[in-house]
């Protein structure tokens, strides 16, 4: 069983879908760059013991597609932080960008996050450590999204500093009072997240059993 | 998409100020800018790129004076500001697409360019990446510089940084509903005097007059109200001042040393090490960060020494 509701995050409205219901905290699941929810609860997420629901990110899935860009990745932690306010507290999955979303989210809002869990998939580099030596005003495709052309281009090139990254993980572990704040899935590495996989409070978890560090919290 | 100003906006005047003689439209990535000119209109171009939370209109009294001195003076409010669209999003890169969209509506041909403060850096970036664009390029203490930590415990500091950012994310939860506080036009010009302290109050109340709209219940800024000083990021001010070195069009860069909430607080040693060949450092001890607001006829004079070498 299936339902959305339309959330509103500034001037862009994004669509927040149940995909099972149940009792007890949810599980949100992010989706990676230039991706959209999906229709059914991935396998792997089965086990989670309550309802699970899947946010679209701005400029992507049924989320508004909104005009000349200005995409950064804090920005799509306020997206989650209004998906957050009509949940509540709730364990965040997130695949690719979706991921390095829910780190964010989980170190800024460690009393909502209740574990956040970052896998692999799309967007999941960003545009490495620190700028590009020439910056050469890339224009995007024509729009023809969703995803947004502009998604694609602007948060495919997103800073993400080692340091900064393990700011987060640091502040999920110790604000959240969480044993284990963060679990990591990714096989791949990308510098931010080798930092925070060396974090306290960070636990490196296989796929298959992701969720249980917080099933039971 | 030239359109003639009208006459009757003028609600408060200022010695010195001048409306733009022209105003046209640029369409930015489906975002509407608002382009103000002053001068003669076939006259060589220069274009002035105001700092964060300003608008075009805050050069009322520098540019004209570059305008009768010969120049066309081009200068546009930045997405979110003035009388441009508020933009759903708003970051860097955006604003630089928007800078080039401006400046190909200005013209093809390299263009001496006037940054302030976040117009300054942003410029700086512009001139370092398409160098064919930029024939010379004037900072006025845009140039930020990395400013040490202060000297807080680790598990103090993160307390602080997680304020910051619930702080921030619980004005995003209020931006779906926000409008900008009415005031009087007094009472805006005095809230804006808290943040540039050392600016007169007859400018203030005059940028009221041009940077705010009167609604039924009282003015109000223009600006996005979604819009937000201060901020946190992975960006650092190093990586700005890392590309000045690259900058290959004559710099003429200016600091104000008066401390100042707005202002970065650069020294001079700071900026010197990088300073591309031949680029220049002007310093002075008694402007704060808006050097040509507090000093229209020097920074003026200054500006158009630089720029008639490259005439």
């Amino acid at each position: 069983m299936s339902a959305t509701v339309v959330l509103r995050h500034n001037k862009v409205e994004l669509a927040l879908h149940r995909l099972r219901d149940g009792e007890g905290r949810p599980l949100l699941h992010l989706h990676g760059l230039g991706e959209r929810s999906p229709d059914r609860v991935p396998e792997h997420l089965e086990p989670w013991p309550g309802p699970v629901w899947a946010l679209d990110f701005t400029g992507h899935g049924e989320s508004t597609v909104p005009t000349g860009g200005g995409y950064y990745c804090e920005l799509l932690m306020a997206d989650v932080d209004a998906a957050l306010a009509h949940l509540g507290p709730s364990t965040v999955y997130g695949r690719g960008l979706g991921a390095y979303v829910a780190l964010l989210v989980a170190g800024a809002r460690p009393d909502l996050v209740r574990g956040a869990i970052l896998d692999d998939g799309p967007g999941l580099h960003g545009g490495g450590p620190e700028p590009s030596g020439v910056f050469v005003l890339p224009t995007p495709l024509p729009v023809t999204g969703p995803p947004d052309p502009y998604a694609l281009l602007e948060l495919g090139r997103d800073v993400r500093p080692p340091d900064y990254a393990a700011t987060y993980a640091r502040q999920a572990a110790t604000l959240s009072g969480l044993d284990t704040a963060v679990v990591v899935v990714a096989v791949a590495r990308p510098p931010w997240l080798e930092a925070v996989a060396g974090e306290p409070g960070v636990r490196v978890v296989p796929r298959a059993v992701c969720t249980e560090p917080f099933a039971a919290a | 998409m030239t359109e003639a100003v009208p006459d009757a906006t003028e609600v408060v005047t200022y010695p010195g100020a001048r409306p733009p003689d022209r105003r046209r439209t640029v369409v930015s990535h489906g975002v509407r800018l608002a382009v103000h000119e002053w001068g003669d209109a076939g006259a060589p171009p220069v274009v002035l790129v105001h700092g964060g939370f300003d608008f075009a209109r805050t050069f009322d009294v520098f540019a004209p004076m570059l305008a009768d001195a010969g120049w066309r003076v081009v200068a546009w409010d930045q997405r979110g500001h003035g009388d441009s669209d508020h933009a759903a999003m708003y970051s860097w890169e955006a604003d630089l697409r928007d800078a080039l969209a401006v400046i190909d509506s200005t013209t093809t041909e390299p263009v001496p360019v006037v940054g302030h403060s976040k117009g300054g850096s942003l410029m700086t970036q512009f001139a370092a990446s398409l160098p064919h664009r930029v024939k010379a390029l004037v900072n006025l203490d845009g140039m930020p510089h990395d400013r040490p930590m202060p000297d807080v415990p680790d598990r103090e500091r993160t307390k602080l940084l997680a304020e910051e950012l619930a702080g921030w994310l619980d004005f995003r939860r209020s931006t779906a509903t926000r409008s900008r506080r009415p005031d009087t036009l007094d009472g805006l010009a005095k809230r804006r005097a808290v943040l540039n302290p050392r600016l007169p109050l007859d400018w203030l109340r005059y940028l009221v007059g041009v940077g705010a709209r009167r609604d039924s219940d009282g003015w109000r800024w223009k600006i996005d109200p979604s819009l937000r000083l201060g901020g946190f990021g992975p960006w650092r001010p190093q990586w700005a001042m890392a590309r000045l070195p690259s900058v290959s069009a004559p710099f003429l860069g200016v600091l104000g040393l008066q401390p100042e909430t707005l202002g970065w607080g650069t020294p001079p040693e700071a900026v010197e090490p990088w300073l591309p060949p031949g680029g220049r450092l002007v310093v002075y001890e008694d402007l704060g960060h808006f050097v040509h607001i507090e000093d229209p006829e020097r920074i003026a004079s200054l500006t158009l020494e630089f720029l008639d070498a490259v005439r």
